[in-house]
């Protein structure tokens, strides 16, 4: 039995705006465990995104019981409990990829020794060494978003929050990627919540899919993937992840998704 | 490559700027002669000179309190009064630059200084955006000739006397645009630098220096170049009511007083130079550091 990492039950979020109230979450509970891969997929206004900055303790839930690693979502941030990846990469435009990736580090009150060290291990674990001293403007995209990675991952939080990181990229690289996320989840044993627009996406990378849909903002389905752990790129022509896909495509239509 | 860009830069650069030098001077000449012949044609007839245009060209241009001094007039008389004269006399006009540049990189640098305080603490602290901001902009409706006799008549009553005044009048010009870019350029981060910071758990201060203060350092270089043009004019001004020992202010106004315009015109072309070379310095410190801060060229 594995420990639960991160629990949410009944968890309600309401945005108040001028004219409406909108409800980004309505009544979301969900177990994730220590380990997993956990994908979130829906359509826009879903409220993926906005469960994942509740995780962060970036929005607070109006009402429902949310703890992160064993205690509030405020204290786990508090803790350095996650390492949180943006849709857009957000490198700091002033500072080359060596500084932005120590940019926690600094923060966090890392000894000045130990830095150099951390960098140069995570920048070797999304396969940038040789890019410390480029300015991200001097990066592509896909290069930019790794060295986000990089950033999330300097200070060995368990928790891997990733919100879109591919969203913006092309489907070649982001199949590289894909491809080396997965290598890197499987070499560091951290729990990753995974939001998605692209449905092979998520029966690739995920150990668990939770289809949402919008309108509330609520979960329609929760998938265990039934995928080996050993996933090369040909996995998804095989009639395993088709299956698997269709019943996310299933879930999706029952929340009124495509329409 | 080489001979490509000095083509190029002729072409986009020099080609310009220099059309536009020839036709201010030709308009300049061109009302030389126009604002001067009545004057020049008044003295020819008293004397009962016979005259014809081309003797009114000439002499418009070589009046000795000419309405409007000739380009070359003014060169000469600033060829003068910098190189053949000892920059100790009172009569060289490098030694009222130096008094005049001294107020004004005394007052530039205090309202900075001040500028940058003034709206670090807008920023950071609710009660003081509050309260000093209108404070701030009323401050600049008030004009600096009404408000400068009173500054140096107040200061001079606490005893301060010399550069300090005027400087001071340089400084109540320059801190506003410092304070302005700068409240823009340090709430200038988006929400997801924001955001990332708050993942961190980061203190305020850890904000403010690696987020907040780096991202405005450009909206500080662009204030600046405003603010040292015009802490020029405010040290101009504050040598105005002084009764016009030195500087710039005094060469004008001893200029008016007597009439002297070419020297009046050689110490606005001076002002003019001190003000654009400012500028130049600035803009090349600017560049260098954005540049060591990654900004695309």
């Amino acid at each position: 039995m594995k420990n639960s990492i991160i629990s949410a039950e009944k968890l309600n979020l309401i945005f108040e705006t001028a004219d409406d109230d909108v409800v980004a979450l309505k009544d979301v509970s969900l177990n994730i465990d220590e380990g997993e891969f956990v994908s979130f997929i829906g359509p826009s206004g879903c409220g993926k995104t906005t469960f994942l900055r509740a995780i962060a303790s970036l929005e607070k839930p109006t009402s429902g019981n949310l703890t992160v690693n064993g205690s509030s979502p405020e204290d786990a941030r508090k803790n350095r409990a996650y390492g949180y990846v943006f849709q857009a990469a957000g490198l700091y435009p002033w500072r080359n990829i060596y500084r932005n990736v120590s940019l926690p580090l600094e923060i966090m009150g890392y000894k000045k020794n130990e830095i150099p060290g951390i960098v140069e291990k995570v920048l070797k674990l999304v396969d940038l060494t040789g890019f410390e001293k480029k300015f991200p403007w001097q990066l592509s995209g896909g290069m930019q978003q790794r060295a986000s990675i990089a950033r999330a991952l300097s200070f060995d939080a368990d928790i891997l929050l990733m919100d879109e990181p591919f969203g913006a990229l092309d489907e070649i690289v982001r199949d590289h990627l894909n491809e080396q996320l997965l290598q890197l989840w499987k070499t560091t044993n951290k729990t990753i919540c995974f939001v998605t627009h692209s449905i092979p996406e998520a029966v690739y990378l995920s150990t668990k899919i939770v289809v949402m849909s919008p309108r509330p903002g609520r979960i329609v389905d929760v998938i265990e993937n039934t995928l080996p752990t050993d996933r090369p790129l040909e996995i998804r022509d095989s009639k395993e992840f088709i299956s698997v896909s269709q019943r996310v495509r299933e879930g999706l239509r029952s929340g009124h998704s495509y329409e | 490559m080489s001979e490509n860009t000095f083509i190029n830069y002729f072409k986009n650069s020099f080609l310009p700027i220099l059309s536009i030098i020839i036709i201010i001077f030709a308009v300049w000449y061109i009302f030389t002669v126009y604002l001067n012949s009545s004057i020049q044609i008044d003295s020819y007839e008293r004397q009962k000179i016979d005259w014809d245009f081309s003797d009114l060209v000439r002499d418009t241009m070589s009046q000795k309190k000419p309405l409007l001094p000739a380009p070359h007039q003014i060169v000469s008389e600033m060829w003068k009064t910098i190189f053949m004269i000892k920059i100790t006399s009172k009569k060289s006009l490098i030694f009222h630059s130096y008094i005049t540049l001294s107020s004004t990189l005394l007052g530039f640098t205090i309202g900075t200084i001040l500028g940058i305080i003034l709206a670090v603490s807008i920023v950071e602290n609710k009660a003081m955006d509050a309260s000093l901001m209108p404070w701030i902009i009323a401050s600049q409706t008030i004009p600096i000739l009404a408000i400068a006799p009173m500054i140096i008549i107040i200061l001079n009553a606490f005893g301060l006397s010399g550069l300090l005044p005027k400087a001071l009048i340089s400084t109540y010009l320059s801190f506003f645009p410092i304070a302005v870019g700068m409240v823009k350029g340090l709430r200038s981060p988006e929400l997801s630098y924001l955001d990332l910071m708050h993942t961190y758990n980061s203190s305020r201060l850890n904000i403010f220096w690696k987020l907040r203060l780096p991202s405005s350092v450009p909206y500080l270089f662009a204030s600046m170049k405003v603010a040292i043009a015009i802490s020029l004019v405010g040290a101009i001004v504050g040598e105005l009511p002084t009764g016009a020992v030195a500087g710039l202010g005094a060469r004008l106004l001893t200029g008016s007083y007597f009439g002297l315009t070419i020297q009046i015109w050689s110490a606005l072309v001076m002002a003019a130079i001190l003000a654009g070379t400012l500028i130049f310095i600035l803009n090349f410190i600017s560049r260098i550091t954005l540049k060591r801060m990654g900004v695309q060229e």
